[in-house]
């Protein structure tokens, strides 16, 4: 799955000082006051998260401190997964209805509403924490206009099995070493697995080579000298997981949150970020411009932007923060647990929003050919 | 059923539940199927109501044309074995005594109440380098170090034999139950060793039986999608596979259709093609 509605994560404990950060974020928030809400308290707003864990996640931890705060009751709603969710909204939108009026959506899906100009264009001056957000996490219509708000994000790096790998290579190079034949686990499809852009950015300094199809296919071409060192092609993330923890496919690409988690439980697993930078994937907060609760959208995707939010996302679902490192009160620990300094490789959704069949086509002719 | 064709409202009323259920759990979603199958797609959407062939001209390239090549020929493959397999098994079984009759068909059953994943991945375990049976050649000292048998074609082959292996029991098991004891006995006693009366008297006897075994196994065989993805290379990847991804993964949904109508055409043409030479050999 693109967006991986089904992992299972840490829920870390509620430390103090993550309490005492709420409860001061939540004394500054009554004393400025949100005056534009107050007049219509009594309102709910309907939010979408994939259902499972995210749904659950954000129901135990997000969603009560919000209504409490801002007297906006939230109705939690669970998406399917893969595109099904843009299909009913931009249905329900010809008519008018909203089935969520905030929805967390992965890129490409938020990509193809946005061209189809699905989702309300939101407002920057009642978005302020907004400025908090790495910059790539502020997503804009081609006038300039803000579409969507980035709302959690997630790594896929370099992961091995302990007792095959002693020591961790610390590049995505590491994938082409003859020495790693038949080793090696990747994600089965170009959209969910990100490898044109690790090709990109490992042996052709960024992924500005993939803007054109010159570029996309001499990335592909790059790619394609993998092959003899991959054993498993994967779509089930469970499939590889247990192949890595067994040892029998002991090097891959994988998410690093659950790899963490897996090492944490005591398995011979470890997740590095590679020197070239993990791939930062994302969920991004769509508003459909069917919503009649646009003030109070407005009020939810900036709580969620404040760094405290981020960090307790961080802490209790083991998402990386949307917001800069420098506004987090993770420690060191907390913050290595779900991120890294080194810059990110950003996946180019665009390109797939734009000419998937392409694409889809070339690598599945790569990779099955 | 008397043969004569229906007269009146209430013989005809007879059929005409089994004749709804048809339309709506069958002709209707086909009938989508093949609606959508000319839908134009819309490649930062989704699709819209169109009459175009694009999405079958897609399909006619040599990629698309392997995949289909080599899914005929693994399905084809696999049901054979399954018959080969389970032909002479269903035979010596039915020549038990009823209550070791019963036995082996409740195993058989439970085999069938597994599903293409708990196989896939049972599979995909037992020929594995860390856990499977290789460790135990190593250990016996006929070999020197596990090896990883999956993913691979024999995996693949194995898994989907294994998934066939009880539907051809099942359809053979009539057939083999009635088969009169009397035909082999003349046989032996004309002077036939037990090999000639096998393959000259009971297997050409139960030719039709033998053949819609295997027309059922291959069409099932055909379908698998997950066996594929599990104990295959990506060059092992069946058309199954490949409508999976469309349809599922890249929301092309008018191609995934046009693929599936298409795979279903080939088969219908070649359960039809099998038919009518198993009806040529019997007229003469």
């Amino acid at each position: 799955m693109t967006h991986r509605p089904t992992n299972t994560i840490h829920k870390g404990s509620l430390t103090r000082r993550s309490l005492l950060a709420g409860a001061a974020g939540l004394a500054g928030a009554t004393a400025i006051g949100f005056p534009s809400i107050k007049t219509r308290a009594a309102q709910t707003l309907k939010v979408g998260t994939y259902g499972g864990y995210f749904k659950d996640s954000f129901d135990e931890h997000i969603y009560p401190d919000f209504t409490k705060e801002t007297g906006i009751e939230i109705q939690s709603v669970a998406e399917p997964t893969g595109e099904a969710w843009l299909i009913q909204l931009e249905q329900a939108a010809k008519a008018g209805q909203a089935p969520a009026d905030v929805s967390m959506m992965a890129q490409v899906t938020r990509l193809k509403g946005q061209s189809a100009k699905l989702w309300a264009p939101l407002d920057e001056a009642k978005l302020g924490n907004t400025k908090n957000l790495e910059p790539h996490f502020v997503q804009r219509y081609d006038d300039g206009g803000i579409a969507a708000i980035g709302a959690v994000s997630w790594y896929i790096t370099l992961v091995t099995n302990t007792d095959v790998y002693p020591t961790s290579p610390d590049s995505w190079k590491a994938l082409w070493d003859p020495a790693n034949k038949g080793k090696i686990g990747l994600l089965a499809l170009a959209t969910n697995s990100f490898l044109l852009e690790i090709t990109a950015k490992a042996w052709f300094g960024g992924t500005e080579m993939l803007d054109t199809e010159d570029g996309q296919l001499k990335a592909l071409e790059k790619l394609a000298e993998v092959k003899p060192n991959v054993a498993l092609w994967y779509r089930d993330e469970g499939q590889f997981q247990q192949a890595l923890e067994t040892g029998e496919v002991p090097m891959g690409q994988y998410y690093h949150d659950v790899t963490g988690l897996a090492a944490a439980e005591g398995k011979p697993v470890r997740s590095v970020f590679p020197k070239e930078g993990g791939v930062l994937d994302s969920g991004s907060w769509c508003v459909s411009k069917a919503s009649k609760a646009i003030e109070e959208a407005h009020a939810f995707i900036d709580y969620m932007c404040r760094p405290e939010i981020q960090a307790t996302l961080s802490r209790k679902v083991g998402t990386a923060p949307t917001v800069k490192r420098s506004l987090l009160d993770l420690t060191d620990e907390e913050f290595a647990a779900v991120a890294s300094d080194i810059p990110p490789i950003i996946p180019r959704y665009d390109i797939y929003a734009e000419r998937s069949d392409w694409l889809n086509q070339k690598w599945t002719e790569m990779i099955a050919g | 059923m008397n043969g004569a064709p229906p007269k009146g409202l209430q013989q005809h009323s007879a059929v005409i539940y089994p004749a709804v259920m048809l339309l709506i759990f069958f002709v209707a979603p086909f009938g989508i199927m093949l609606a959508v199958s000319f839908y134009h797609r819309v490649e930062s959407a989704f699709y819209e109501p169109a009459f175009e062939l694009a999405n079958y001209a897609r399909f006619l390239t040599a990629f698309f044309g392997k995949a289909l090549g080599f899914s005929i020929w693994i399905a084809a493959l696999a049901s054979a074995i399954s018959v080969a397999v389970a032909f002479p098994f269903t035979y010596f079984m039915t020549r038990l005594g009823r209550p070791a009759q019963v036995r082996w068909l409740v195993l058989i059953l439970a085999v069938l109440s597994l599903s293409e994943v708990i196989i896939g991945f049972a599979w995909s375990s037992l020929l594995s380098r860390t856990a499977g049976v290789s460790n135990i050649l190593v250990w016996l000292g006929l070999m020197a170090q596990p090896e990883a048998w999956t993913p691979a074609f024999s995996a693949l082959l194995i898994g989907l034999v294994y998934l066939g292996f009880p539907y051809t029991v099942l359809v053979l098991y009539p057939a083999l139950s009635r088969l009169d004891p009397e035909l082999a006995q003349a046989s032996r006693m004309l002077g036939a060793s037990p090999f000639k009366t096998f393959f000259l008297v009971i297997v050409p006897v139960l030719r039709n039986a033998i053949m819609s075994a295997f027309i059922m196994v291959f069409v099932f065989d055909l379908g698998a999608y997950i066996l594929p993805q599990v104990l295959g290379k990506p060059e092992h990847w069946t058309l199954s596979v490949h409508i999976t991804d469309q349809a599922v993964f890249q929301s092309n949904i008018p191609f995934a259709a046009a693929l599936a109508i298409f795979l279903m055409l080939v088969s219908l043409a070649l359960v039809s093609l099998t038919m009518l030479l198993g009806q040529q050999r019997r007229t003469p």
